[in-house]
């Protein structure tokens, strides 16, 4: 008893093969989108491997460009057989390669969505990546004189400006690292020399941040300097000031962005597998209703279509019991070396 | 004698048509071009509006949003007529008119280049503006609290980073306008006092700019307040120091960003009208083939096209004499009415 069987006529064959045909085609500018997905995404890394110690892991852009290419190529191909499907001498040199390229296509749909839940779980080592490499951004911050390091600074302070946050959590980041270069402090005057000498690594700390934290919605100037000394500045209170400086982190920032990225990739990614997996449908119907004319000479015979020849239970055990013949026929092979080994 | 006349035959009357036909589309779309680089300029200068004190003339992009859509009009209907005139019985319809597009076409052409003009010219009226605007911006920057202004703040700061500009002209511009809200100023404070004091108009001037003129491009941490008091920071001259701040004014920033768009749109409206230029010259060949054609029953026959039927010189004297004609006719009927309205 056949899975889903379907009859057919001439005219139904036409309209299948024609609609697995535009399918094709949509799924090839699918795959090309996956590609192009793929590209942007290893581009948007590569824009901002600063803040992640330049080893953040490429695996991911890289498999979706991989993915992308062979959608594309197996799509072309596919469309090509629905083509020339209807053309019954054309339609004769596919036959063979049909099956396999079905189980092909099958296993690459298994591929695409293990893809699409790496998307979804990238996330998580992006994280400790994140945090790692803003920490050292912001240790480096002074270190314009350094070469290899000397455009941490900008870069660090542009990226602050447009994800709008502000340190690693928040701006009490600032507060642990020395963000002044040792060439701008005058070692001769008594307040940085007291500043030096009350911490134990002789770190220049102050509770300021950099001006790339402002927030320019403030209705006051910003306050960089003495944050925490309310009585450095005119009504202000550190605790009730919500404008002044970014209030969100970098990580959550960058994160957020990175992570909405990658949630659409991953849905995207989805959508293409049920779209392989239709047209996968599709062409095992046009293969089977080809198959079974009942009148191979006249094209305008009926004919069946069917997704599994026989039901699920059958197909699976039938699967198993080849998988087993092929494991005995390895006995086999081992039977005779064994007696080609007594024999010599 | 006829301007510039070429002879024609079936077969190139036909490739004329069609090679018309397809350039009347190009000119659609790039009638829909113009259309959207109207809209674009017109959503540009409102983001800004804030910058021209919302006083900026919107005359440009309501011009170029008009003659993007007669363009696409005009050149919709052009495209079918040379769809037409290869069928005698449609083109017959459409004979009549042809003269009057034509016409049309040529005033639509002119209309072009007034835009383009209006284009390259209208650069000094935004000059003008932004120079007013960025003057009441800097003056405004201060009032907050102020409804209606209260977002200026927020506006010249994002200007500023966004365009890479400080002040009107340069930095110094902010040494003039008190930039500080008096709702952060203590004024119980001595040295409040004294500054303000010291000024005719009691206002408290520092020398020092927002942190949104901060560069982050320099290699210390940016120096906003007491810019001309070398001794005030270690290491510091103001003459040499040049990646502290930016260096360039916002008007002129403003300005080269709006001139190099209003330039881009003024060329490629000149492009168009060289275009139009080339349908109308082809459409004048193509009716005058059609209407010449020595045995207007048989298809084949040869034809003659031109564009004007006589010569310049001679085209030009007729309408001379025809607009003398009419302006003698007009005085004529007027002069008669009044002489029989006197003697009644």
């Amino acid at each position: 008893m056949a899975l889903m069987l379907i009859k057919f006529d001439l005219k139904k064959r036409v309209k299948l093969a024609q609609t697995v045909w535009f399918m094709y085609w949509f799924a090839v500018m699918a795959g090309v989108l996956v590609f192009s997905m793929g590209l942007f995404f290893k581009i948007e890394l590569r824009k901002r491997s600063e803040f992640m110690d330049n080893n953040e892991s490429h695996f991911l852009p890289n498999l979706l460009i991989l993915m992308g290419l062979i959608t594309c190529v197996t799509n072309a191909f596919g469309g090509k057989i629905c083509y020339d499907s209807l053309d019954p001498s054309k339609f004769a040199k596919w036959k063979p390669m049909l099956k396999n390229f079905l189980v092909s296509c099958m296993c690459f749909n298994s591929l695409l969505l293990m893809t699409a839940l790496l998307c979804f779980l990238m996330r998580i080592p992006l994280q400790f990546t994140l945090t790692e490499g803003l920490k050292n951004g912001m240790r480096y911050y002074k270190d314009t004189d350094t070469p290899g390091r000397c455009y941490m600074k900008r870069t660090l302070d542009l990226m602050q400006i447009e994800f709008r946050c502000c340190g690693n959590d928040n701006y009490r980041d600032w507060f642990e690292f020395q963000w002044v270069s040792n060439r701008y402090l005058d070692f001769s005057s008594k307040e940085v020399k007291d500043r030096i000498g009350s911490n134990v690594d002789g770190q220049y700390l102050m509770d300021a941040v950099p001006f790339s934290c402002c927030n320019p919605s403030s209705p006051r100037p910003c306050i960089q300097y003495q944050m925490t000394n309310n009585s450095a500045h005119y009504s202000y209170d550190h605790h009730t000031e919500d404008l002044n400086v970014w209030k969100r982190g970098c990580r959550d920032a960058l994160l957020s962005y990175y992570g909405s990225m990658m949630n659409t990739i991953g849905a995207l990614v989805v959508l293409v597998t049920i779209l392989e997996v239709a047209v996968i449908i599709g062409l095992q119907y046009i293969h089977s209703s080809l198959s079974t004319l009942a009148n191979p000479e006249d094209p305008e015979s009926e004919s069946e279509g069917w997704i599994l020849e026989k039901t699920v239970k059958e197909t699976f055990t039938d699967i198993m019991a080849k998988m087993k013949a092929m494991g005995k026929g390895s006995k086999v092979e081992e039977g005779g070396e064994a007696v080609v080994a007594t024999v010599s | 004698m006829p301007f510039m006349p070429v002879k024609f035959n079936l077969p190139k009357r036909v490739k004329l048509a069609q090679g018309l036909w397809m350039l009347y589309w190009f000119s659609v779309i790039v009638g829909i071009l113009i259309f959207s680089l109207g809209i674009f300029f017109k959503i540009e200068l409102r983001k800004r509006s804030e910058m021209m004190d919302n006083n900026e003339s919107h005359l440009v992009p309501n011009l170029l949003i008009l003659m993007g859509m007669l363009a696409c009009g005009i050149n919709t209907f052009g495209g079918k007529v040379c769809h037409d005139c290869l069928d005698p019985i449609k083109f017959t319809k459409w004979k009549p008119m042809l003269k009057m597009y034509l016409l049309l076409c040529c005033g639509f052409s002119m209309l072009l280049l007034l835009t383009a003009l209006l284009c390259i010219l209208m650069q000094f009226a935004v000059y003008l503006t932004l120079a007013e605007g960025l003057k009441n911006g800097i003056k405004f920057y201060k009032d907050t609290d102020t409804p209606g202004r209260c977002f200026m703040k927020r506006a010249l700061d994002l200007t500023q980073i966004e365009f890479r500009c400080c002040g009107n002209n340069n930095f110094r511009d902010w040494f003039e306008v008190q930039w500080i809200s008096n709702r952060y100023l203590d004024m119980s404070n001595d040295e409040v006092k004294d500054r303000v004091l010291s000024n005719v108009e009691g206002k408290y001037l520092m020398d020092s700019v927002p942190f949104s003129c901060c560069n982050p491009g320099s290699s210390r941490p940016c120096i906003q307040h007491h810019l001309t008091n070398n001794s005030a920071h270690y290491d510091y001259d103001l003459r040499t120091e040049e990646l502290n701040i930016w260096m360039r004014g916002c008007r002129e920033a403003l300005f080269s960003y709006y001139s190099s768009m209003m330039n881009s749109i003024g060329a490629l409206v000149f492009a168009t009208i060289i275009l139009e230029l080339a349908d109308m010259a082809g459409l004048k060949y193509l009716s005058t083939a059609l209407e010449t054609m020595v045995d207007p029953e048989n298809p084949e026959c040869e034809s003659k096209g031109w564009l004007l039927e006589k010569g310049i010189k001679e085209t030009f004297t007729e309408l001379l004499a025809k607009l003398k004609m009419l302006g003698k006719k007009t005085n004529q009927v007027e002069e008669g009415r009044d002489a029989t309205v006197d003697t009644t």
